[in-house]
């Protein structure tokens, strides 16, 4: 089950909310990437915290371009409003960092699609209460109480990702992360 | 002027009117489910139409930016189908010219998915997967009501009686068309297939008539689209440049 303290775990994690310039010293260019990856993976979701934005494989690639980080992402949905702060998150936690400087690129082509979320990422969301998406199109159970007895509510949910379930056995309704 | 801007005007007002018109429906949806549904449609639309008008203000390359081609062009210059711009009705008129936009949309992004030009076939890759989640759900709806109560029935047959006219259009070709290798009459058979779930799932009847209203897609509008446009456009008009 969800909880409050959970929720507000999530959304202190990561780099993103630390004040930019505190103590940290400057990332020199063209340093190895692979820690700047585990930094990213520390940026939440702006709408499901739980998850980081690494987890949910919106973040394509990262090189150095001369003193500048290139970081290149990938939409979810073309509507969805997290995209400006996804953006921004990714900025922040980045300079956070002391990567002084950062150009973000979008890259839709191949789409994404709910196959590039993490293994890890897939795990934090049913811990959550949210269902992760499976190819059959629909839960295959219950993240509360794990039976396999749902139904759908609604294809749409509270953000442009998610859809509205329901259980038949703990009568609890949940969000499943939709697939596209 | 050149073929690809208009023709990528052609998808991006498409999306963006009838992004706006579903938008009309937040906070008045028949339940609170499908009111989220609505507004996530509108959303998916208003976004795929950024991505086409974005692309439309490079290609014209007068320094214009989406923002500019949705907010300070008038009705003629306007280039989406007609059906698009129909007033809402009741739920069923909305839900039924969803479907058969969005029975359109299903082949003709699958058709650009392939085109030469890189940008627009990533960008009907995108857009294809959320098409056909709507289809998914305006199909559905169409067969769920047409195959209802008697009062459901009727009034889908009536919006699909009403709307019928307005559907022809979607697969005149023109020079445009042909400029850019897409030939929307080809496009028909497989709407048509999906169209007759109506008639095998939903119960109605598909009119039988070829009349066809005309026109949208070189900026001949009926008198709704200024009505959508002026309250669209109002903020934008009154104060330029705004920008939160």
């Amino acid at each position: 089950m969800t909880t409050a303290p959970d929720v507000l775990r999530g959304l202190s994690a990561g780099p993103a909310h630390e004040v930019p310039g505190q103590a940290r010293d400057r990332v020199a260019p063209g340093s190895d990437l692979a820690p700047i990856w585990g930094w990213l993976d520390q940026v939440p979701d702006p709408e499901i915290p739980v998850i980081s934005l690494v987890d949910l494989g919106v973040i394509r690639g990262l090189a150095w371009s001369g003193d500048t980080l290139e970081v290149t992402v990938t939409p979810t949905y073309s509507g969805c409003p997290a995209t400006a702060i996804i953006n921004m998150s990714i900025q922040d936690g980045l300079r956070a960092r002391g990567v002084q400087k950062v150009a973000i690129t979008r890259q839709l082509s191949p789409p994404w699609t709910t196959d590039w979320l993490s293994e890890k990422g897939r795990a934090a969301l049913e811990e959550y209460g949210i269902a992760p998406p499976q190819p059959a199109g629909g839960p295959s159970r219950c993240p509360h109480c794990q039976s396999e007895n749902v139904s759908k509510i609604s294809q749409f949910g509270s953000t442009p990702c998610k859809a509205q379930w329901r259980c038949g056995d703990c009568l609890e309704p949940f969000d499943y992360f939709k697939c596209i | 002027m050149s073929e690809t801007f208009e023709y990528l005007l052609r998808l991006g007002d498409s999306a963006l009117i009838l992004g706006h018109r579903v938008s009309e429906w937040c906070g008045h949806g028949p339940y609170l489910e499908e009111d989220i549904a609505l507004a996530n449609t509108a959303l998916d639309l208003i976004g795929q139409a950024t991505l086409w008008l974005e692309y439309a203000a490079e290609v014209e390359g007068k320094g214009r930016s989406a923002d500019d081609l949705a907010y300070l062009r008038d009705a003629h210059e306007y280039r989406n189908l007609l059906l698009v711009e129909r007033p809402n009705g009741d739920f069923g008129q909305t839900i039924m010219r969803q479907f058969l936009f969005d029975a359109y949309m299903v082949p003709l992004l699958d058709r650009l998915s392939a085109h030469d030009d890189p940008r627009i076939a990533e960008i009907a890759a995108k857009t294809a997967k959320e098409t056909a989640y709507h289809l998914e759900r305006s199909l559905d709806l169409c067969v769920r009501l047409g195959d209802g109560t008697e009062q459901s029935h009727a009034r889908m047959q009536a919006a699909l009686d009403d709307l019928w006219p307005y559907t022809g259009e979607m697969f005149l070709g023109d020079a445009v068309d042909a400029a850019m290798g897409v030939d929307p009459s080809a496009l028909r058979e497989a709407w048509l297939a999906t169209v007759r779930q109506l008639e095998t799932a939903g119960t109605l009847a598909l009119p039988d008539s070829e009349y066809a209203h005309k026109g949208g897609r070189s900026g001949q509008h009926s008198e709704h689209l200024g009505y959508v446009l002026a309250e669209m456009q109002w903020l934008q008009r009154s104060n330029p440049g705004a920008a939160w």
